[in-house]
C-alpha cells in the first residue's frame, strides 16, 4: 500500500517548482521577491516532509523571513525601472548551459553516492554522550563539526563588513498608524522570550543559536520600523562590537580549547555543554545584531576616503 | 475513533474551510480592501479553529499553551499586517 502522504509530497514538489519558475520568470521585482518568500515557506514544509525540523525552522526564520526583509530594504533603495521583456539571448544561452551542467553534475553525485540510507547517523549517534548536548544537530554544529559554524560566523561577518564599507541608502521610515506601538509592545518582549527559548531547546530538541537570532533580530527590525530605536552614528562602536562579538568569542573559544585540550575547538571533557551554551548565546545576541544590521545599513560619511 | 479525536478532526475541517473561504476571497474580490477583509478573518479564524483541533488531539497542556501562542502572534501579526496595507493602499489612492 502507498503512503497516504504521498498526495502531499507531490503537491508540493510540484508547488515548490511552479513557484520557483513563477519567481523566475516575474519582471517585477517585488513580485519576485514575494514569490521566493513563498518558496522559502514551501521549502520549509518539504524540509518537516524530509524529518529534518532543524532545517525547516532555519529555513522558515532565515530562508523566508530575514532574506524576504532584507530583499524587501535592498527594494526599497533601488530606483527600480521595470526589467526590459526579453533578455540577451546569449546570456540565457550561457545561464542554460550552466544550469544543465550543475543539475548532471547533481544528478551523478546522487547515482555514486554510496549508501544514501545510513549518512552520518551511526557514527554521531555512538559518540552523542561526549557530546554534552542530546540534540544530535547541535552536536554536529557546535561540537563535532563546529570548525564549519565558526566559518560561517566568519562569511556574515565578512558580508556585514562589505555593508558597512560600501555604504547604503538610509532607510526610508514612515510614520505606521497608532496601531504599531501597541503591536511592537506585543512582539518584541514576546520576540525576546521565544529567542531565549529556542536557544534553550536546541541542546535537545529543534532550536539553536542561529534560529534564535533570526527571531530576536526581527525583534530589532520591529523596533527600527518603529521609530523606537533610531541607531545613531555615535552607537556605531557599540553595534559593532555587538556584531563582531559572536565571531570574536567563538575565535576566543577555539583557542581556549587549544590550550587546555591541545586540539582547536575540542572543548574540555565534562564541560562541552557549558561551553557550547556559552559560545551559543554569544553566537544568539551577535547574529541578531548582525541581522538587523544588515538590514539597516550604513550611511557612508563624507569627506573620508 | 475517540471523543477527542472527532472533535479535533473537526474543528481542523472548520478551519480548513474558512482558509478555503479566504482564499475564494482573495482570487475574486476586486480591490484591495474588500481582498483584506476576507484573507484577515481566514487566517485568524481558520488558523485559530486548526490551533484548536491540533490542541485537543495532542491531549498535552504545554503544546497546547504553544499552539495557543502560536495562533495569538499570527493573529496580531496578521491584523497589524493587514492594517498597515491597508494605510498604505488608502494613501496611495488620495
Amino acid at each position: 500500500m502507498t503512503d497516504p502522504w504521498i498526495v502531499f509530497d507531490v503537491t508540493l514538489a510540484v508547488g515548490l517548482l511552479a513557484v520557483a519558475w513563477l519567481s523566475l520568470a516575474s519582471r517585477d521585482a517585488f513580485r519576485m521577491i514575494v514569490l521566493f518568500m513563498m518558496f522559502g515557506l514551501l521549502a520549509s514544509l518539504g524540509w518537516v516532509r524530509l524529518n529534518a525540523p532543524d532545517v525547516a525552522l532555519a529555513e522558515a526564520a532565515v530562508g523566508a523571513g530575514i532574506t524576504g526583509a532584507l530583499l524587501l530594504r535592498t527594494l526599497s533603495a533601488l530606483r527600480h525601472e521595470p526589467k526590459e521583456p526579453s533578455t540577451a539571448l546569449p546570456t540565457a544561452f550561457i545561464a542554460g548551459v550552466l544550469s544543465l551542467m550543475i543539475t548532471t553534475a547533481l544528478v551523478v553525485a546522487f547515482i555514486l553516492a554510496p549508501d544514501l540510507a545510513t549518512g552520518y547517523d551511526r557514527d554521531v549517534g555512538a559518540r552523542m554522550d561526549q557530546s554534552g548536548v542530546t540534540n544530535p544537530v547541535t552536536a554536529v554544529l557546535l561540537n563535532f563539526r563546529s570548525y564549519d559554524t565558526l566559518l560561517e560566523i566568519v562569511v556574515l561577518a565578512a558580508a556585514l563588513t562589505i555593508v558597512l564599507m560600501l555604504g547604503s541608502k538610509p532607510i526610508a521610515l514612515r510614520p505606521l498608524g497608532p496601531l504599531f506601538v501597541p503591536f511592537a509592545k506585543v512582539i518584541v518582549p514576546v520576540s525576546i522570550i521565544i529567542a531565549g527559548y529556542l536557544l534553550w531547546l536546541g541542546a535537545s530538541r529543534p532550536g539553536g543559536a542561529f534560529q534564535a537570532a533570526a527571531v530576536l533580530g526581527a525583534g530589532g527590525i520591529v523596533l527600527i520600523l518603529g521609530r523606537h530605536y533610531d541607531p545613531q552614528e555615535r552607537h556605531g562602536g557599540m553595534i559593532r562590537l555587538i556584531c563582531a562579538i559572536g565571531l570574536g568569542g567563538f575565535v576566543l573559544a577555539a583557542i581556549g580549547a587549544q590550550i587546555l585540550t591541545g586540539d582547536m575547538l575540542r572543548y574540555p571533557q565534562g564541560q562541552e555543554k557549558i561551553w557550547i551554551i556559552i559560545i551559543e548565546a554569544t553566537l544568539t545576541v551577535s547574529v541578531a545584531a548582525t541581522l538587523a544590521a544588515l538590514f539597516v545599513g550604513a550611511t557612508r560619511r563624507e569627506g573620508r576616503p | 475513533m475517540s471523543w477527542a479525536e472527532l472533535l479535533g478532526v473537526g474543528l481542523m475541517g472548520l478551519g480548513a474551510v474558512f482558509f478555503v473561504a479566504g482564499t475564494v476571497g482573495i482570487l475574486r474580490f476586486p480591490d484591495v480592501f474588500s481582498r483584506l477583509h476576507a484573507v484577515t478573518k481566514a487566517d485568524n479564524l481558520g488558523l485559530g479553529l486548526v490551533a484548536a483541533g491540533t490542541g485537543i488531539m495532542t491531549a498535552d497542556g504545554f503544546v497546547a499553551a504553544k499552539l495557543a501562542l502560536v495562533w495569538l502572534l499570527i493573529a496580531v501579526s496578521g491584523a497589524i499586517g493587514g492594517h498597515l496595507i491597508a494605510r498604505h493602499a488608502l494613501r496611495d489612492k488620495t
